[in-house]
């Protein structure tokens, strides 16, 4: 914790066109409708079977208004985003694709928004990416050409002045793409994580996702300065929640996990969640840790209902997808609203 | 200063296979302050491939020069009168040594003893890290001294990212996050504001991006007609 006050900060007026006339993705028009939003995430396989991914995106339909697609994440190689996403997208899921500055300079991603924008996706989350020191080509040569906030500004501007990074006229004018960014409440400096999301505003994020919050009371007291600092008028803030699969799981996320915090309460309610369950009794004991798991989640989304400035729910639960259905069902968030144009 | 490390010394012996005789040269500059090529290093590193090499029964004779500067070619002249006997040259220099050596003798292989690293600072004794890039575009006016394009494992420039947990980079546990300083700086000279100021997309063309950088300075350049 910093010693040092950080100076008093307000959101620049906004001059951006309203939600509605960003983009016509039904993320757009339901952020827009200020409907509390329900996005998902889905993995794509370290492989080339589409099958892998329609299954998955068949378990979300239905329970999220849109699902991220990732992008090598944990630096781990893994089908394209912008492919899965078209292969979610036949689905009948909402695509939110996310693109990192770890793998691509400015020439690729601009390149690559084209054809994603050509083939029908609207949504798109803007990262740094996770160093490839964490994932299976520790030797690969990173890229970082932009950052994350240099991103969203590009893209942003893509959109509003139809303009290439350089400066040059996209031909048939600008993406009309959603664009967001990544948030991590947790991270230190702590003072700093107000600071960076209402950067993000200004760099063009429309939305901001953010790392998976267990910490309630840390959450809320972020929340108040983003808040208080007027964010929330101009970025719709979704928060990231997911089912804990196990005590071991919580502790290792608590202990191992860079930038993430969970308090040894919910700790200690996955451990209650075994209490006298035999340990050689694998599956029953995995049951109960998951019904535990779903439970405490359900219960963060009701809480987050109530916290200012919430603009939905992003159900983490990678290669867990079936319990996104549960969850969303017992939070009261289905069915989901379908906005048409 | 040039902060370099010397190669395994197997991997040097594989480097001299064929050779029976070699001239080992240290450079009395950045890699004598960062103890890889100067004379000590040149002398411990000969008796090794010595011994090592006699040990193999396939003993290659090395002798022993240093050079106040390798990286400039009137300080390396005097090593070309006895060159004729040896099968290679062992550069203790850094890259530029290295290559210095190599244009200039271009009838001998010169062979690297070391590994170039970076650009940097003692830390303290036994410790160096690195600070510069040579992007070529410094940015340290923006960012309290601190280098993020070096220092930073992703080259940030708009802030700490959110795998800075506790002062620490989430790449490696003994790392500092460069940004962490950065924003205790801007803070400490009340410079915060700028910190939320979008920094601009970064021009690489005058990083190694932008091709084989070159400086031409027409001041202090000698006329052809000057030159002897």
């Amino acid at each position: 914790m910093s010693t040092m006050k950080y100076p008093a900060f307000t959101m620049p007026e906004s001059n951006a066109r309203p939600m509605s006339e960003r983009c016509d993705s039904n993320l757009t028009r339901l952020l827009a409708a200020d409907e509390f939003v329900v996005t998902g995430e889905l993995g794509p396989p370290k492989g080339h079977d589409a099958e892998e991914v329609r299954k998955k995106a068949r378990m979300l339909l239905g329970s999220v208004d849109a699902a991220n697609v990732t992008d090598n994440q944990a630096a781990v190689v893994r089908m394209s985003s912008i492919a899965a996403g078209l292969i979610m997208m036949n689905e009948g899921v909402e695509p939110i694709i996310q693109m990192t500055c770890r793998d691509r300079n400015r020439l690729a991603m601009q390149a690559d928004l084209l054809g994603a924008y050509a083939l029908g996706i609207r949504n798109l989350l803007c990262l740094s990416g996770d160093h490839q020191s964490h994932g299976n080509h520790p030797g690969a040569k990173n890229v970082h050409d932009l950052d994350s906030m240099q991103f969203l500004r590009m893209v942003s501007d893509m959109r509003e002045e139809g303009k290439f990074q350089c400066g040059e006229e996209i031909s048939g004018g600008g993406l009309q793409l959603l664009v967001g960014g990544a948030a991590n409440p947790f991270a230190d400096p702590a003072e700093w994580r107000p600071y960076r999301l209402a950067k993000k505003g200004i760099a063009g994020a429309d939305f901001v996702q953010t790392q998976l919050v267990y910490d309630m009371e840390c959450f809320r007291e972020y929340m108040k300065r983003v808040v208080d600092m007027g964010v929330a008028e101009q970025v719709k803030i979704i928060v990231g929640v997911g089912p804990l699969k196990s005590a071991g799981m919580a502790k290792f996320m608590r202990d191992r996990i860079p930038g993430m915090t969970v308090p040894d309460a919910t700790i200690e309610r996955m451990a209650g969640a075994v209490a006298g369950i035999d340990t050689e009794k694998k599956a029953e004991r995995s049951a109960a840790w998951k019904a535990e798991g779903i439970k405490i989640c359900i219960e963060q989304i009701q809480e987050m209902r109530e916290i200012e400035g919430i603009a939905g729910v992003h159900i983490m639960a990678i290669e867990w997808e079936e319990a996104v259905k549960p969850i969303a069902e017992a939070a009261g968030l289905l069915p989901r609203p379908i906005m048409e144009v | 200063m040039i902060v370099a490390e010397q190669k395994p010394l197997n991997e040097i012996k594989s480097m001299l296979k064929g050779c029976k005789k070699v001239l080992a040269v240290g450079c009395g500059t950045c890699v004598t302050v960062c103890f890889a090529g100067g004379r000590q290093e040149v002398g411990v590193l000969s008796a090794s491939l010595r011994m090592s090499t006699d040990l193999d029964g396939d003993v290659v004779n090395v002798d022993e020069a240093i050079v106040q500067r390798q990286c400039e070619a009137e300080y390396n002249a005097p090593l070309e009168a006895g060159l004729d006997e040896y099968d290679a040259i062992l550069s203790l220099g850094c890259g530029v040594g290295v290559q210095s050596l190599a244009q200039q003798f271009p009838e001998k292989r010169v062979l690297p003893a070391l590994n170039t690293k970076f650009m940097g600072y003692p830390a303290e004794h036994g410790v160096w890290e690195e600070r510069c890039q040579g992007c070529g575009n410094c940015v340290l006016h923006l960012t309290g001294g601190i280098c993020p394009v070096s220092r930073c494992a992703k080259s940030l420039f708009n802030g700490p990212c959110g795998g800075s947990q506790a002062g620490i980079c989430e790449v490696d546990a003994t790392t500092e996050c460069a940004w962490h300083l950065i924003c205790e700086n801007q803070l400490k000279l009340g410079l915060f504001d700028e910190m939320m100021e979008v920094q601009p997309a970064k021009d690489w063309s005058s990083a190694r991006d932008g091709g084989h950088r070159r400086i031409i300075r027409e001041d202090v350049r000698i006329p052809d007609e000057e030159k002897a």
